[in-house]
């Protein structure tokens, strides 16, 4: 049987291959442990550390946050609700405007580009509060969660467009010419051969843009939506304990997120094992 | 494909002008014919013939990649085109179905016939015209282009289904027919991914029958194979081509030419070079640039007594 060289330090020379590479793969698993141990610890000794800094001043009342904790929360249903509907719309501005962009008609593409232009280079709030208090100048008065939805929607959509179009040009040319060539249209082609691929390949993105969304839509408080964000700015400037209720609505978001992203690494995990591959 | 020839996005964005170019002669596309053509061993006297190629002209650019190209297929005919990369065999099988728009010439596959128009965009009655050659004239690829997302069958019954207007039972009947004679019954509910290359190509082969094609373009199907797989999908199509059925093959295979084809075409810089049946063009060539592409293809129809290169 094979042994291990004995001038090789660190190997013990009784030991077969098959030992060396079990001690190598032990050590590997140690090391993983104490990694995941360290930075829980760190953690720990941050947060609790801020904790406790932060209750020795003697002037956060754990009493007002446990009161006013369920009123705060009760917003998540509508921020969850709000940050659905509009990044189901943002898909369709999206996948509309990435078609624009893509178009060979100078009209269409043109009027996809300014919307992409102008509603990325200008701030979400001023978009927000400019369908919300500028439009009824011309007598169009929208409902604020109308506007919310729509306005977070809208801008979105300009920026899911760039990550559609991307999506699209990446299928291979090769799949194009194939449907070409079996006699499709460009619009069956598009419809049954490309969006199918592309959507596959933006979900992922679109994933991230949903979580950003979650935050960004702190924002439509300003439309006078009553989601987290509003009633912890509400409670918290009424009685002074701003600090408080911005504690709890930004603990919210933070667990969202977090649990948001853990969903969307699941779903994508499930669709690189899958079958349908890209 | 028009959004993919976008000015803002990729691809080539059509040919450039093009400029008098000397010792071009144009031909009279219309009173060209194939000098070489003729009907067939499997075809009546008097047939017409189902592909029409004539005085094929195309630039890319001011690359002059095909200079008066005409060739005529009968029905039942296997023809062969051969020649170095770059050479433009595969520009002109991409012509003959309208993937490469081409410069100047005509393509009548099936009666239908379409003139070169590169410089107008498509009129609606075209475009249809085009599509309907492109049924006529199924395709087969070097990269085989399955769609990925769709399931071996479904990859067979999508155009017959949205395109020739199939009833699903129908398409799928044809489907499961044609699969069976590709030998691959039993991959008909996997995804292209899980298949071999070999595989991919013989499903490649049988979402184009189920087209029923007049005729099979085939560009280079073997290229892309590892040499383990290039027999088996070789076998089919020398199973088709003594079935009768007509096919453009585009190939480096020479012993599939010299087997399957009823002519070989050599082309070198977008010129027929030398035409014939394959003992002549393969076994016997009489010009020196077919000589000498056939002693650099590898352990073919390579003559120990051809003259090296000057």
């Amino acid at each position: 049987m094979f042994r291990t060289a004995r001038t090789n330090p660190g190997l013990d020379a009784d030991e077969t291959p098959r030992q060396v590479v079990e001690r190598i793969a032990q050590s590997r698993a140690r090391d993983r442990r104490r990694f995941r141990l360290e930075f829980i610890a760190t953690w720990l000794i941050l947060v609790g550390g801020l904790v406790l800094a932060i209750a020795s001043t003697g002037r956060v009342h754990p009493d007002f946050m446990i009161e006013w904790a369920p009123f705060i929360i009760g917003g998540v249903s509508i921020t969850i609700f709000v940050s659905v509907l509009s990044i189901i719309f943002a898909t369709m501005f999206a996948v509309v405007g990435a078609l624009g962009r893509l178009s060979t008609v100078a009209p269409v593409y043109a009027t996809a580009t300014l919307y992409v232009s102008l509603v990325r280079g200008t701030p979400l709030i001023v978009q927000l509060i400019f369908w919300y208090l500028a439009l009824p100048q011309f007598g169009i008065v929208l409902p604020g969660l109308v506007c919310g939805i729509f306005g977070l929607a809208f801008n979105y959509g300009a920026y899911m467009t760039e990550i559609f179009r991307a999506g699209i040009q990446a299928i291979p040319r090769g799949q194009i010419e194939a449907a070409a060539a079996l006699g499709m249209t460009d619009r069956l082609t598009m419809r049954r051969i490309v969006l199918p691929q592309a959507t596959r390949i933006v979900i992922p993105a679109i994933g991230n843009e949903f979580i950003a969304m979650i935050k960004d839509s702190a924002l439509v408080s300003y439309v006078g939506i009553q989601e987290t964000f509003w009633r912890a700015s509400t409670t918290g400037s009424r009685s002074f304990r701003t600090f408080e209720t911005l504690l709890i609505a930004a603990l919210i978001y933070w667990v969202l997120t977090i649990g948001f992203s853990l969903l969307q690494e699941r779903l994508e995990r499930r669709m690189r094992e899958s079958d349908v591959r890209i | 494909m028009s959004f993919l020839d976008h000015p803002g996005g990729f691809g080539p964005g059509g040919i450039g002008p093009i400029a008098p170019i000397p010792g071009f002669d144009t031909p009279d596309a219309v009173s060209v014919r194939d000098p070489y053509a003729k009907p067939g061993v499997l075809t009546p006297p008097g047939a017409r013939p189902i592909v029409k190629v004539l005085g094929l002209e195309k630039f890319f650019g001011s690359n002059h990649v095909l200079r008066g190209c005409t060739v005529e297929v009968y029905p039942g005919e296997t023809i062969c085109l051969i020649g170095k990369s770059g050479s433009g065999k595969s520009t002109l099988l991409r012509c003959t179905n309208f993937l490469e728009e081409p410069t100047m010439g005509s393509i009548e596959v099936g009666g239908i016939r379409v003139d070169a128009d590169p410089l107008n965009p498509r009129s609606r009655s075209h475009r249809e015209q085009i599509r309907q050659i492109r049924l006529g004239a199924q395709m087969v690829f070097q990269e085989f282009n399955l769609f990925p997302h769709l399931r071996v069958i479904d990859n067979l019954i999508e155009a017959p289904i949205r395109v020739k207007g199939l009833s699903r039972d129908e398409a799928i009947a044809t489907a499961e027919k044609f699969l069976d004679k590709v030998g691959l019954s039993d991959k008909r509910d996997e995804f292209p991914s899980r298949l071999s290359g070999g595989q991919k190509q013989r499903v490649a082969i049988a979402r184009a029958l189920t087209m029923e094609p007049k005729v099979l373009l085939f560009d280079e199907p073997t290229s892309a194979l590892d040499p383990t797989l290039v027999g088996e999908v070789l076998i089919v199509m020398e199973e088709l081509a003594h079935e009768g059925a007509t096919m453009i093959v585009v190939t480096h295979e020479m012993a599939f030419a010299r087997e399957a084809a009823d002519r070989v075409y050599f082309i070198d810089e977008g010129r027929f070079i030398e035409v014939g049946p394959p003992e002549q063009v393969i076994d016997a060539p009489q010009d020196p640039l077919t000589r000498e592409f056939l002693a650099r293809t590898h352990g073919t129809g390579a003559h120990v007594h051809a003259s090296p290169a000057p």
